[in-house]
C-alpha cells in the first residue's frame, strides 16, 4: 500500500494526549440529571452556554437574516454564489464593528483588514503558514492552549518554543523570560520568528496588563519579529481590569505594524463554535493580501456570513449582549471559585474566560508530573469530573487544573461542587493516619477493590 | 553618473510560502476575471459590457432551491421558535453532522443512479473541495514529492495541490489527436518524467467528469488508471465535483462503481472528492466532502477537517434538504436536463458561426476549439488571441495554457451561470466577430 505522508503518519494531531482521556471518560459516561446522575460531568469544555437565549430570541425575531425563509429567501441565489475570499462588505464591517464593541468602543477596526479562516484553529494555521517556515519557531507563553501544538505545528512544521511562566508572579510573562528563551534558542541555531500570545489567556482566564503589553510589543519590535495575538476571549471579560488589546497598545506606542496580527473568533465570546468562524486581522497588507488568498481554505459559509452581519449590525442587540455576557459570566464565576473556596481550594484571580485555573498543588501526593496525572484520574474517575491537568497546556508547575464554568446549567454546577466538596473532604479523611491506620486502610482498600489512591505520607 | 536608489529598511520576513506566486493569481485565467470585475455585463444598464463566461458556476437551477426552501420552514431557522438552535450552534465535532453526513451519502449514491454505495462513516467534512483537494495532498504526499495530473485541468490545482502543500504536479499530457483521453502511455511517461528528476509519485488526482473538457472519462479509462496505480503501488483521487452535472446519469462512471465491481480489491489508495459547489450551485456554502476508502486516511483527514470545517448552521440546512428523496430526484434530473439544452444551445450557437467545440456530456462548459484562427500556433498566439476576445469581442473566456493544455488554441466557455438571453448576445457577438474575420480575410 503505498504510505502516507510523514504529517499523516506523526503525532501532530495531538490526540495521543492524556488530556483525551478525560473526555473519552465523558463520552463513555455523560452526567444527566435524571437519566444519568452519577455520570462524568464535563469541566474541560471552553463553550459559552450562557446567553444562547438571546441568540434564539433575536433569531426569531428577525427571520429576513436567514435565506431560507419567506423573508430572506429572495436573497438566496446571491448569498449561495458568493464564494469571494474577500467575504461579504457587511459580514466584514459586522465584524469590524462587534470586535471594537468588545473592546469597549477603545479602538476601532478596518473593516478591509478582516480576513477569514475556518475557526480560530484555521486562523492560527494560516498566520503561521503566512509567518514562518517549516523549522521556525514561534515562542509561546505556558502555560497555553493545548490544542497550539496541532493548530500551529502540525501541517506547517513550525515549532514551538515554550517560554515557561509560573506562580511566583502570578504566571507573568516577563521580558527577562522572552529575552533568555530567544537567547537559548539562538545558540540552538532554531530561528525565532515570533511570538504568539493568547490575551485573556487559556488556561488562565486572566487579561494582560498594559505595561506587560507594552513590553511584549516593546521585545518583538526590538527582535524584529512578529506578534500574533489571540484574542478569542476578549468579550468574556467580566471584572476589572478591562481588556486592552494589542490594537489599543500600538495606538500609543512607536513599533513597526507590520510585526502585529490579531486572531479572532465568534467561538467563545458569542458561542457559536459550531459556526466556523475565525479572523485573522493584520496591520500588515501584505499579510492581509496573503491571508485572503489563503483563506479559500477556510471560507466561512455565506449562508453563516449573512445571518451574522444581520445579526452583528444590530446594535441594541449587540449592546446588550456584551453587557448581559459579562453579567452572567461574573455570577458564574463567582458562584463557583467562592464554593471552591469554602472547601479551601484556591484558584488564580481571574477576570476573564469561561474557566479558572485551580490550585490543587496542596492535593498531590508527590509534586511531580506523575503526582498531577494521578490526582486526575482520582478526579476523572472517582470523583466523576472532566477537568483539565495543568500539564496538558505545558504548565511545568504541577498541581495546576482548568476548570471551565460556563458550558452547563446552575444546577450541574453545584453538582459538581457538592462533589469536590466530598472528595476534599474524604481526602483530609485519608491523611490523618497513623502507620497502624495506613495498613489498616491498605488492607480494606484492597479488600474493596477501591480505586482511590491511599498512601502514608506524613501530612 | 551614480544613480541613488533608496534603500527600504530591512523588511520583515514573512514566509517562503507567503511571498511565493504559487497562489496562481498572477496568470491570465484571473487577469480577465478582472477586466470582468471592472466592466461587467449588464442587460439594461451595461449591454456592451464583459459578459463572463469564464466562472463554472451553475445558476440554472436556483428556482428549485428556492421553491423547496419556501416550502420547507423548519429546514431553515431551526424550526419555529428555533429550538435546534443551541445544539446546532455548539455542534462542531469533526466527524461532523451524522443526519448531513447520511444525506450527502444518499444523494451521491442517487448521482449515480443506485450504481455505487456509500457509508457515511467514511465522509469526512471540508469547507469546499478547494480544501479537501489540499488537505488529501497533505495526507498523500509529503513536500517534493508529486501528483501526476492529466492536462487540460482546472487552474485552481496550482494552488490547491501545491502552495502550502509544497509538491509539484507533474503533468499527464493528454491532446486532441484522441479526444483528450488518458492513454498509458501518457501515464507512463509523465511517471517516468518525475523518476528522472528523482521526485516521487504519490498519486494520480483525475476530475471526472473533466474540467475543463466538460466530458467524463471513459470505464476504461478508468479501470486503466486503477490499474495503474495498483502497478506503482500509489493513490488515486477521483475529484467528482462535477457527478451530477452529467447530462445523462449513465454516461457517468464513478470509480466508485469500478471499486465495487472489483470487490473493493485495491480499493484502499481510492479517494473520493466531492462539493455542492457545482451540481447545488451552493459555492458560497463552502460544502465538500473527501470520501476515502482507506480507514487512516479518513481518520486522519477527519482530524485535519478541523482547520476546515463546514459551518454548522449550513450542515443542518442542507441534511434537511438532501435527505427529502422527492425532492433531490427531482433536482437531480431536472439540473441534467437544463444543463443538456444550455450546452446545445451554445453548440449550434457556435457551430453556426464556424467553431467546433470537443464533443462533451457533463460539465458547467464546453471546450471550444479556435485553434484555426491562431496566428501563430504558439502560446503566445492563443494569448493574442484571448486577449481580442476579452478587448474586442468582450467575453472573458479561459484560455487552454491557463489549464496547462499542450496544444495551442483551446478555450474553455462557460454556459451555465448566465441566464439564456445573455448566452444568445454572447453568440451574436461571437457570430459577429467571426463573419468580421470572414470578411477581413476575403
Amino acid at each position: 500500500m503505498g504510505i502516507l505522508s510523514k504529517i499523516a503518519t506523526n503525532n501532530g494531531h495531538g490526540e495521543d494526549s492524556a488530556y483525551f482521556d478525560g473526555w473519552k471518560a465523558f463520552d463513555r459516561n455523560p452526567f444527566h440529571p435524571t437519566q444519568n446522575p452519577g455520570g462524568v460531568i464535563q469541566l474541560g469544555l471552553a463553550e459559552n452556554q450562557l446567553c444562547f437565549d438571546l441568540i434564539k430570541d433575536w433569531i426569531t425575531k428577525n427571520p429576513y437574516a436567514s435565506i431560507c425563509t419567506a423573508e430572506g429567501v429572495e436573497v438566496f441565489k446571491d448569498i449561495a454564489i458568493f464564494q469571494d475570499y474577500h467575504g461579504l462588505p457587511e459580514f466584514r464591517q459586522a465584524v469590524a464593528k462587534f470586535m471594537g464593541k468588545g473592546r469597549g468602543g477603545r479602538v476601532t477596526f478596518d473593516p478591509d483588514r478582516i480576513v477569514m479562516g475556518g475557526g480560530a484553529t484555521g486562523a492560527n494555521e494560516l498566520i503561521m503558514f503566512c509567518l514562518a517556515n517549516p523549522g521556525d519557531a514561534f515562542l509561546v507563553p505556558s502555560p497555553y492552549y493545548a490544542a497550539f501544538d496541532r493548530d500551529l505545528s502540525w501541517r506547517t512544521g513550525v515549532q514551538i518554543v515554550p517560554v515557561h511562566c509560573d506562580i511566583s508572579n502570578n504566571f507573568k510573562i516577563t521580558r527577562e523570560a522572552l529575552e533568555a528563551a530567544y537567547e537559548r534558542a539562538q545558540e540552538a541555531s532554531i530561528n525565532i520568528k515570533g511570538l504568539i500570545i493568547t490575551n485573556p489567556s487559556n488556561p488562565l482566564g486572566t487579561t494582560l496588563d498594559r505595561d506587560t503589553l507594552k513590553s511584549l510589543v516593546s521585545f518583538i519590535n526590538d527582535k524584529n519579529i512578529h506578534l500574533v495575538c489571540d484574542e478569542i476571549y476578549a468579550a468574556t471579560v467580566f471584572s476589572s481590569p478591562k481588556f486592552t488589546s494589542v490594537a489599543e497598545v500600538i495606538q500609543e506606542m512607536d513599533c513597526n505594524r507590520d510585526l502585529i496580527h490579531i486572531i479572532y473568533s465568534l467561538s467563545k465570546d458569542m458561542g457559536l463554535p459550531g459556526f466556523r468562524v475565525g479572523i485573522v486581522y493584520s496591520f500588515n497588507d501584505t499579510v492581509v493580501n496573503c491571508g485572503r488568498k489563503m483563506s479559500s481554505f477556510g471560507l466561512v459559509s455565506s449562508q453563516t456570513q449573512y445571518l451574522l452581519a444581520s445579526m452583528l449590525s444590530d446594535d441594541e442587540f449587540v449592546d446588550n449582549f456584551l453587557v448581559e455576557t459579562s453579567k452572567r459570566l461574573a455570577k458564574r464565576h463567582h458562584n463557583f471559585t467562592k464554593g471552591l473556596e469554602q472547601v479551601g481550594i484556591n484558584c488564580l484571580k481571574s477576570n476573564a474566560g469561561l474557566f479558572f485555573w485551580m490550585d490543587l498543588r496542596h492535593l498531590l501526593k508527590e509534586k511531580t508530573l506523575e503526582g498531577e496525572i494521578a490526582l486526575w484520574r482520582t478526579i476523572v474517575n472517582d470523583v466523576k469530573l472532566n477537568v483539565s491537568p495543568g500539564s496538558s497546556f505545558q504548565c511545568t508547575e504541577p498541581g495546576w487544573f482548568r476548570v471551565c464554568f460556563a458550558n452547563m446549567d446552575d444546577d450541574t454546577l453545584q453538582v459538581a461542587l457538592n462533589r469536590i466538596a466530598a472528595f476534599v473532604q474524604q481526602d483530609k479523611e485519608s491523611e490523618k493516619p497513623t502507620k497502624k491506620r495506613c495498613s489498616r486502610i491498605f488492607a480494606s482498600a484492597s479488600h474493596r477493590g477501591s480505586t482511590n489512591k491511599v498512601s502514608c505520607r506524613r501530612t | 553618473m551614480a544613480i541613488e536608489i533608496e534603500q527600504p529598511s530591512v523588511s520583515v520576513g514573512l514566509s517562503k510560502v507567503a511571498v511565493s506566486e504559487t497562489h496562481g493569481e498572477d496568470s491570465p485565467y484571473f487577469a480577465g476575471w478582472k477586466a470582468y470585475d471592472e466592466n461587467p455585463y449588464e442587460e439594461s444598464t451595461n449591454p456592451s459590457g464583459v459578459i463572463q463566461m469564464g466562472l463554472a458556476e451553475n445558476q440554472v437551477s436556483f428556482d428549485l432551491l428556492e421553491e423547496y426552501l419556501e416550502q420547507q420552514p423548519e429546514a431553515s431557522t431551526w424550526g419555529k421558535g428555533a429550538p435546534g438552535f443551541r445544539e446546532n450552534a455548539l455542534f462542531q465535532d469533526y466527524h461532523g453532522l451524522k443526519s448531513f453526513r447520511q444525506a450527502m451519502a444518499s444523494f451521491m449514491e442517487q448521482i449515480r443512479g443506485g450504481r455505487a454505495k456509500f457509508d457515511l462513516n467514511r465522509i469526512v467534512v471540508t469547507a469546499g473541495a478547494t480544501a479537501a483537494n489540499e488537505l488529501l495532498t497533505f495526507i498523500l504526499a509529503d513536500p517534493g514529492d508529486a501528483l501526476l495530473v492529466p492536462t487540460p485541468y482546472y487552474p485552481g490545482f496550482d494552488r490547491d495541490l501545491r502552495w502550502r502543500t509544497g509538491i509539484k504536479i507533474v503533468p499527464i499530457h493528454c491532446d486532441s489527436s484522441n479526444n483528450f483521453q488518458i492513454t498509458p502511455q501518457a501515464l507512463e511517461a509523465a511517471y517516468k518524467e518525475a523518476e528522472s528528476k528523482d521526485v516521487r509519485v504519490r498519486g494520480v488526482l483525475i476530475t471526472n467528469p473533466s474540467n475543463p473538457l466538460g466530458a467524463t472519462i471513459q470505464r476504461s479509462v478508468l479501470e486503466e488508471l486503477l490499474d495503474f496505480a495498483t502497478r506503482k503501488n500509489i493513490h488515486l483521487v477521483s475529484d467528482e465535483i462535477y457527478s451530477g452535472s452529467a447530462f445523462s446519469s449513465s454516461e457517468f462512471v464513478s470509480i466508485a462503481e469500478i471499486l465495487e465491481a472489483r470487490q473493493y480489491k485495491d480499493s484502499e489508495r481510492v479517494h473520493i472528492v466531492y462539493s455542492l459547489s457545482k451540481d447545488l450551485g451552493l459555492p458560497g456554502f463552502r460544502v465538500g466532502t473527501i470520501y476515502s476508502y482507506n480507514d487512516k486516511v479518513v481518520t486522519t483527514a477527519r482530524r485535519m477537517s478541523s482547520f476546515t470545517l463546514i459551518s454548522s448552521q449550513t450542515q443542518y440546512l442542507l441534511a434537511s434538504m438532501l435527505s427529502n428523496k422527492k425532492f433531490t430526484e427531482n433536482y437531480i434530473k431536472t439540473n441534467r436536463e437544463r444543463l443538456q439544452k444550455r450546452y446545445q444551445m451554445i453548440i449550434e450557437g457556435l457551430r453556426s458561426a464556424g467553431i467546433e467545440c470537443l464533443k462533451g456530456n457533463a460539465g458547467l462548459f464546453c471546450w471550444m476549439n479556435l485553434s484555426p484562427l491562431l496566428e501563430e500556433q504558439t502560446r503566445e498566439g492563443e494569448l493574442a488571441l484571448w486577449d481580442s476576445m476579452l478587448h474586442e469581442v468582450k467575453l472573458n473566456i479561459s484560455p487552454g495554457s491557463s489549464c496547462h493544455c499542450s496544444e495551442p488554441g483551446w478555450f474553455r466557455v462557460c454556459f451555465a451561470n448566465m441566464s439564456e438571453q445573455t448566452l444568445e448576445v454572447a453568440l451574436k457577438r461571437i457570430h459577429n466577430f467571426m463573419q468580421k474575420r470572414e470578411r477581413r480575410r476575403n
